[in-house]
């Protein structure tokens, strides 16, 4: 969507009374819209070519993008530089930065130059082991956690200070979120946490994997019982399944990833799995958004980018609302 | 050893009390203490807290203890060393996502922490990065420090 008083591509909008951010972002989910973003898939390349054809595949679709930061510590372009491209034609970028590999002198220095580049929005996360990934001798750095390293950067932007109290004389105007996990033990705790999350800073919240709507339910009336959708935006994760076989392979190999049986079934008994796959993601945005405070759908569509298109039109997850995009 | 850190987690409540009774005592003979210096004792300190703490509670020693507030799981054994909730890495069965055999520190940690209190009293407390200038050092002296107001 386009807002009266958009500025030119690579700047940032005015910032609203009783908005942290001068970014897109924040205005649609402020504004009471349902929002989409999606994760970019950043190239095993140094061309920069590579990152606007992929995010080219979202223009018109989503409402900001995230970049992960080598996700699954697998290594491939950094966060900074995609969101250091993409800023700069005018997309809202969410900056996703992992504890893993970074300290803490590191991070501020990285949030301070993300804000100055035009990223409105961090997503603050630990990070996944570097066990997990494709360099696994590697050091895990881990100095901060998630909810630490949130509050960090509200410090950064509200106390206008780093951690060590030394005065910042601009202060990164961010947007800030945390991740959650409604679908992993200690099942009890995760309302728990995600209220953590909240009081270190978190303003929006993205959820792993949604393939089991009946816990979601049930976590989302938890941590609405506990009064924290007034106080955060809840975006739930989706995304397309490849095959029966990829879901397997999902469900036995990547952590934190919960597949109940009747989605493998509901896959495995259709002639075009994939297509199947991209139908299940679309029941799913439909069922999420008639939960009581979800404010929008985060879709991770892993390899199959090129679907986040019909996933959004057949799921009618904009409505009416077209959200920006690069002018031609 | 495994067996006695999940005995630890299922006696979280009285452990807390004991640790509670026991820092008390120390604050009665701190004067003493101080007069000694805290400097002085932090070595030996330390290294009895090492063998309390390392048989009960696998404790890492990181000399800023949480254990009170974590369920008597010490946080420092996740492998991601995250001292404020699990990651969403956790397995189905309570694995940890790194090392699949072991149980997730934080699900003992919240087993632990439903022994000592509410969840505000004890897990929901925001914990600070881990000062690595302090690790090592003995964190019963840190909180007698902490007791008094003082800089820790």
């Amino acid at each position: 969507m386009k807002f009266d008083d958009e500025p030119t591509p690579g700047e940032n909008l005015p910032i609203l009374p009783g908005h942290t951010s001068p970014g897109r972002f924040e205005r649609v989910l402020r504004a009471g819209h349902f929002a989409v973003t999606a994760e970019i898939a950043p190239p095993d390349s140094a061309d920069p070519a590579d990152v606007y054809e992929r995010a080219a595949l979202f223009d018109g679709y989503v409402d900001a993008i995230n970049a992960t930061d080598s996700s699954g510590a697998n290594c491939h372009m950094s966060s900074m530089g995609i969101c250091s491209l993409l800023t700069r034609r005018g997309y809202a970028m969410i900056l996703q930065q992992s504890c893993r590999d970074r300290n803490r002198i590191a991070m501020q220095g990285d949030i301070l130059g993300a804000a100055a580049m035009g990223v409105c929005n961090i997503l603050c996360l630990s990070g996944d082991g570097v066990q997990s990934g494709d360099h696994p001798e590697a050091k895990p750095v881990f100095d901060m956690d998630s909810i630490s390293a949130l509050g960090m950067v509200r410090h950064m932007r509200d106390e206008q200070r780093f951690l060590s109290g030394r005065a910042i004389s601009a202060p990164p105007r961010l947007f800030l979120g945390g991740a959650a996990n409604p679908f992993a033990p200690p099942l009890d705790f995760r309302p728990h946490r995600m209220a953590k999350k909240i009081a270190a800073g978190a303003q929006f919240i993205q959820t792993q994997y949604c393939f089991d709507i009946e816990r979601m339910k049930t976590f989302m009336a938890q941590v609405r019982d506990m009064g924290l959708l007034e106080k955060a935006y809840v975006l739930a994760g989706v995304g397309p399944l490849a095959s029966a076989k990829a879901a397997e392979w999902i469900r036995k190999n990547v952590a934190g990833v919960h597949i109940p049986d009747e989605v493998i079934k509901r896959l495995s008994g259709a002639e075009d799995q994939k297509q199947e796959g991209v139908n299940l993601c679309i029941d799913l945005i439909e069922q999420v958004r008639e939960i009581e405070g979800v404010s929008g759908a985060h879709i991770m569509a892993y390899r199959m980018e090129d679907r986040i298109g019909e996933i959004v039109t057949r799921s009618n997850a904009l409505g009416n609302r077209e959200p920006w995009r690069p002018a031609p | 050893m495994k067996a006695v850190r999940l005995w630890s987690v299922r006696n979280a409540g009285w452990l807390k009390k004991c640790y509670a009774a026991l820092e008390g005592t120390l604050a009665l003979f701190n004067p003493l203490l101080r007069a000694i210096g805290h400097e002085r004792l932090d070595k030996p300190f330390a290294a009895i807290e090492g063998v309390v703490k390392g048989f009960l509670f696998d404790s890492q020693s990181c000399g800023q203890c949480t254990l009170g507030e974590t369920g008597m799981a010490c946080p420092m054994n996740c492998p991601k060393t995250l001292r404020n909730g699990p990651c969403g890495g956790v397995r189905q069965n309570g694995g940890c996502e790194i090392k699949p055999e072991m149980t997730c520190v934080w699900v003992n940690a919240w087993e632990g922490s439903q022994k000592i209190g509410t969840p505000e009293d004890t897990i929901k407390i925001i914990q600070p990065p881990v000062d690595n200038r302090i690790k090592g050092r003995s964190a019963w002296l840190r909180a007698l420090r902490l007791r008094n107001g003082e800089s820790a």
